[in-house]
């Protein structure tokens, strides 16, 4: 193939965006069981077109059974699963729209590159499948590397073959089950805004599970949190970050400080304030932001939404943070621990009554602050949330 | 151990504290040495009968090939010279051909769906393949003959190859059957996500992974067909074998020509592996250059 | 024993490797249905079934129903006035008493030879397999070349080389003649047709069963055990003792087995290098009694009690030597 043609197939890609061939993908009550061990419960989603969806969650969520289960590599125990509105519950995994980036590729090692991604044109009896295999090879930037075996593969390399392997079907959906999981940190940065370039290229739905939270919301349109064979939590990844609605989704994304307590009233004079009694600090919450609004709740606030300061500086200065709602939340405590990461401290704050609380704060001045030092810390409620008070401040820590 | 190993210890604290009493290097030296010149002993003592074998393939022909009596190419030049020796060799490979291939279907086949395919006998299935491999070759040969005289089955060159393919398939299947068990199941998903039918995955993905072992399962099938005595003894009338022959022959004396035939089929199996060997080494030297 | 019997040691080896890494079956099992999410359970469906019948069938037909001839067989009576080789079904469980009666020694005598020819593979198979396995880790050149020179000879007819240790231990070969005369032996004596003479085919001839497990157990011995051994201040003797050979064990299991099953059944080392009285084995009599005096139900009788004795020994013994305790 001559550089033109290569030049040509680069520039038609654009077209298919508008084409938008990619479907909409439909889960009702779709459930899977091994034995008495319920992998997946009955779970709707739709996913819709053209979007990049992320199924994120620890390892044994039900997360890869899920994405299988679209493959059609595995057997729903319940429930229907329709791609584009046809139903497929049924369809064996060669007859479905849709392939598959496995985890750690899964490139046929008896088979030369090119061969790997002609594999399914050459099944589906595509008559230009060398043309085909070519372009797309070129659309990852192997073409050069076409008549290797994958065992000479760098890593990275073989990566893009089982995308190009994948892609070069024009699939519907394109599933991929951690994808960059085999590869190094910096390569993994690379490939994610690679997927990301591809995926606004070709205009397919990808449906991308993974483990790592920070993979799933830089590359998302929308982010599932699976937690023990169910979705937590749904929604763009701002969202989910700034509003979690369990503690699961709020320690697995990001960090969270959780605090229990009980509703005591609305705040004095604010509307939409709640009053939240914790062990001898009353702290206030939006209303809106909370997922109950009475009785036990665990009040959460993100650890970079606190201001921290030297204790008693405040008297002979200004409030330096005033709340959208013109409060703030006060609590005095003492520095345990300082972790200094370069661009941000991290600060662990002893609170009598709350226990310790995270705090990142920014190094912009020259402040420096040693453990034992007394400070006060700050934050509007309007960046706090509110969770069920049943639920144990603990789940989903350290679960990745 | 290796040599790295051994140097770890003559740096280890153990033997700069300890004085080195003459006792002590001794215990050193026999360690070092007592593997080596034991175990090349023991090929040594592996390797008389081939010896031998090879230095009689060239003894001057008379009525028996007990003594020496000159150099000769003769036998080499003409293997078939002693009446029934290239008959037999021919119907021993007639059978161990035969008797492979049905064995390689069947075995490859089995070892496959048992490694891949979850059923209610699996365990049972197992143990039936492993039977015929812990039974003595003796009771394997009479209890087919048991049966074939009781349904009166003609004994020869069919009834040799049933018996042969019994015991070679065994073997096919558990050779098979560890290697389907390293395949990444993932490939064979791969290849039914991209399009491809149960039989296609298998004939395109799974089979050429499988040939290495496949040959090698075939390789070794055919060289217990070729040279089984016992259980061909009991099953095969009057049908005669290229072992058979030599253990007939040996009452009157065994011609110089099956020394021939002995000595070559032992260097074509050694040409045959170090080849293998060869290629693949050169293989995996090519892979690791390229990367 | 031949090189059928030879060739399956190897499976019987690729076997115990396939089944070694698992500590217990049991635990293993749990593990894969916990696992079940990212690795899937083998598949259910009629293609599994179609995939092993034909071979399950083949083995049904050609070895368990085999089995059950046999011990009809055995059962049968000679009818008053048949032809040599006539008998007619019934349930003769006498035929037992009588095998039994005349050729309790054989049998006895067998397990015996098989039992030091195990002893002696042990002996000299070990540092064969430990030569390849550990000292010569990292020369895969020297490495392949032994593990040829031990699989070859498999190719060679087995009944040559029982043929030819014969002739190269006869009354008039080199070796006797040599010891006589340096009068290391006296006149009379010879070296075949004596039960060491059996016992050394034996040993010959089953030698690769021992050293193939055992190689491919030590193979996947980890060298940094054996150094933790010395950097504890253990001598050579010692780690081999505390470690590796216990490590082995597995290896070791399975090679005892593998020798001594077919050695036991085993009639041409003792036709060939024995043929004397006093060294006939039970394979012997069992071959004869079939092939030669064409007496069906003592023949049959006596593989059966082969069998079961074997069955019965291999299982006291796996249960007193198995893995799952020494692991």
């Amino acid at each position: 193939m001559s550089t033109d043609t290569a030049q040509d197939t680069l520039d038609s890609t654009p077209a298919r965006e508008e084409e938008s061939r990619g479907s909409e993908l439909t889960l009702d009550q779709v459930s899977k069981s091994f034995g008495d061990f319920h992998a997946v419960k009955p779970l709707d989603l739709t996913v819709p077109a053209g979007e990049f969806f992320a199924l994120l969650g620890p390892s044994g969520c039900g997360k890869t059974t899920t994405l299988r289960m679209v493959a059609g590599l595995e057997k729903p125990t319940g429930g229907h699963i329709r791609i584009g509105g046809t139903e497929v519950t049924a369809l064996p995994p060669f007859k479905r729209p849709v392939n598959t980036v496995f985890q750690s590729y899964a490139l046929f090692p008896h088979m030369s590159v090119k061969e790997n991604v002609a594999f399914g044109l050459r099944r589906r009896k595509v008559r230009n499948w060398k043309a085909q295999a070519d372009e797309f090879l070129d659309l990852v930037e192997l073409g050069h590397l076409a008549d290797r075996k994958p065992a000479q593969l760098s890593g990275g390399q073989q990566q893009r073959v089982a995308l190009a392997r994948a892609l070069v079907n024009q699939p519907e959906i394109l599933l991929l089950d951690e994808p960059l999981g085999a590869l190094d940190m910096k390569l993994r940065r690379q490939m994610q805004s690679e997927l990301k370039r591809i995926q606004t290229e070709v205009g397919l739905t990808f449906i991308h599970v993974t483990h790592d939270q920070e993979e799933a919301m830089t590359m998302a349109d929308t982010v599932a949190v699976m937690n023990a064979g169910r979705i937590e939590q749904m929604g763009a990844p701002e969202d989910l970050y700034d509003l979690p609605r369990t503690a699961f989704v709020a320690n697995f994304l990001g960090r969270s400080n959780l605090m229990s307590g009980t509703v005591t009233g609305t705040g004095s004079g604010a509307d939409g304030l709640l009053e939240v009694e914790t062990s001898g600090h009353r702290l206030l919450l939006d209303a809106s932001r909370a997922v109950s609004t009475t009785g036990d709740v665990l009040l959460g606030v993100r650890p970079e939404k606190i201001a921290l300061r030297p204790a008693g500086t405040r008297a002979g200065g200004q409030p330096v943070v005033v709340g959208t709602s013109g409060v703030v939340n006060e609590v005095d405590g003492t520095v345990t621990d300082v972790s200094f990461t370069g661009v941000s401290t991290e600060y662990r704050v002893d609170v009598p009554g709350l226990g310790e609380l995270g705090v990142f704060a920014q190094n912009r001045d020259g402040t420096r602050i040693r453990p034992g030092d007394p400070v006060e810390l700050t934050w509007d409620p309007a960046r706090a949330f509110g969770l069920d008070g049943a639920e144990d401040a603990a789940a989903g820590e350290g679960a990745a | 151990m290796s040599s790295q190993t051994r140097q770890r210890s003559q740096t280890s604290p153990s033997t700069s504290v300890r004085p080195d009493s003459g006792g002590a290097r001794f215990g050193r030296i026999l360690g070092r040495w007592a593997i080596p010149v034991l175990g090349g002993l023991a090929f040594v003592y592996l390797l008389v009968p081939i010896v031998y074998i090879f230095v009689f393939s060239f003894n001057q022909p008379a009525r028996t090939n007990l003594t020496w009596r000159g150099f000769t190419w003769e036998n080499w030049q003409n293997p078939c010279g002693a009446p029934g020796v290239c008959e037999s060799v021919q119907r021993s490979l007639q059978i161990g051909l035969t008797a492979t291939a049905i064995a390689l279907v069947l075995g490859t086949l089995l070892a496959y769906g048992l490694a891949r395919y979850a059923f209610r006998f699996r365990d049972a299935a197992g143990f039936l393949i492993f039977l015929p491999l812990a039974t003595p070759e003796v009771v394997l040969g009479a209890s087919l003959l048991a049966l074939f005289l009781n349904v009166g089955m003609q004994l020869g060159f069919w009834s040799v190859v049933l018996a042969h393919v019994m015991f070679c398939m065994s073997f096919v299947v558990v050779t098979i059957r560890s290697r389907v068990a390293t395949l990444d199941p993932r490939l064979e998903e791969a290849g039914r996500d991209l399009y491809g039918s149960p039989f296609q995955v298998f004939l395109r993905v799974t089979l050429p992974q499988l040939v290495p072992g496949i040959l090698a399962a075939g390789l070794l099938s055919f060289a217990m067909s070729f040279d089984d005595f016992i259980i061909t003894n009991f099953n095969s009338g009057t049908l005669e074998t290229f072992p058979k022959f030599v253990y007939v022959a040996a009452a009157r004396g065994i011609p110089a020509e099956a020394n021939v035939i002995g000595s070559a089929m032992f260097l074509i199996a050694l040409l045959v592996v170090v080849v293998m060997q060869i290629v693949s080494w050169q293989r995996r030297r090519r892979l690791m250059s390229a990367r | 024993m031949s090189a059928g019997t030879e060739t399956r040691a190897l499976a019987r080896v690729a076997q115990a490797q396939a089944a070694s890494p698992q500590p217990g079956e049991g635990g293993s099992r749990r593990r894969r249905k916990t696992n079940a999410v990212t690795e899937p359970e083998g598949r259910r469906g009629k293609a599994g079934y179609g995939l092993v019948s034909p071979g399950l069938i083949y083995l049904l037909l050609f070895f368990i129903l085999p089995v059950f001839t046999l011990l009809a067989t055995s059962l049968y009576v000679k009818p008053p006035g048949a032809d040599v080789g006539q008998f007619a079904p019934a349930l003769e469980f006498g035929n037992y008493a009588v095998v039994l009666g005349g050729y309790w020694t054989e049998l006895l005598r067998s397990f015996w030879f098989a039992l030091l020819a195990t002893v002696l593979c042990l002996v000299i198979g070990y540092p064969m397999a430990y030569l390849i396995a550990v000292r010569l880790r990292g020369h895969a050149f020297l490495q392949g070349l032994l593990l040829v020179l031990l699989i070859a000879p498999f190719f060679t007819s087995f009944v040559l080389r029982t043929q030819a240790w014969k002739q190269i231990l006869a009354d008039q070969g080199f070796v006797v003649q040599t010891l006589k005369t340096l009068n290391l032996m006296p006149d009379g004596a010879s070296l075949t047709t004596t039960s060491v003479a059996v016992v050394a085919g034996l040993t010959y001839n089953f030698l690769p069963f021992m050293v193939l497990p055992i190689y491919a157990n030590l193979q996947g011995l980890d060298s940094r055990l054996l150094e933790a051994g010395q950097d504890l201040y253990a001598n050579g003797v010692t780690t081999f003792r505390t470690v590796t050979f216990p490590m082995s064990m597995p290896g070791v299991l399975a090679g005892t087995l593998l020798t001594f099953i077919p050695a036991s059944g085993d009639f041409v080392n003792a036709a060939i290098l024995g043929n004397n009285r006093n060294t006939t084995m039970i394979g012997q009599v069992i071959e004869s009694k079939f092939m030669r005096v064409l007496d069906y139900p003592g023949a049959a009788a006596l593989s059966f009690i082969l069998m079961v004795a074997i069955l019965i020994l291999v299982t006291l013994y796996v249960r007193r030597f198995g893995t799952r305790d020494l692991v």
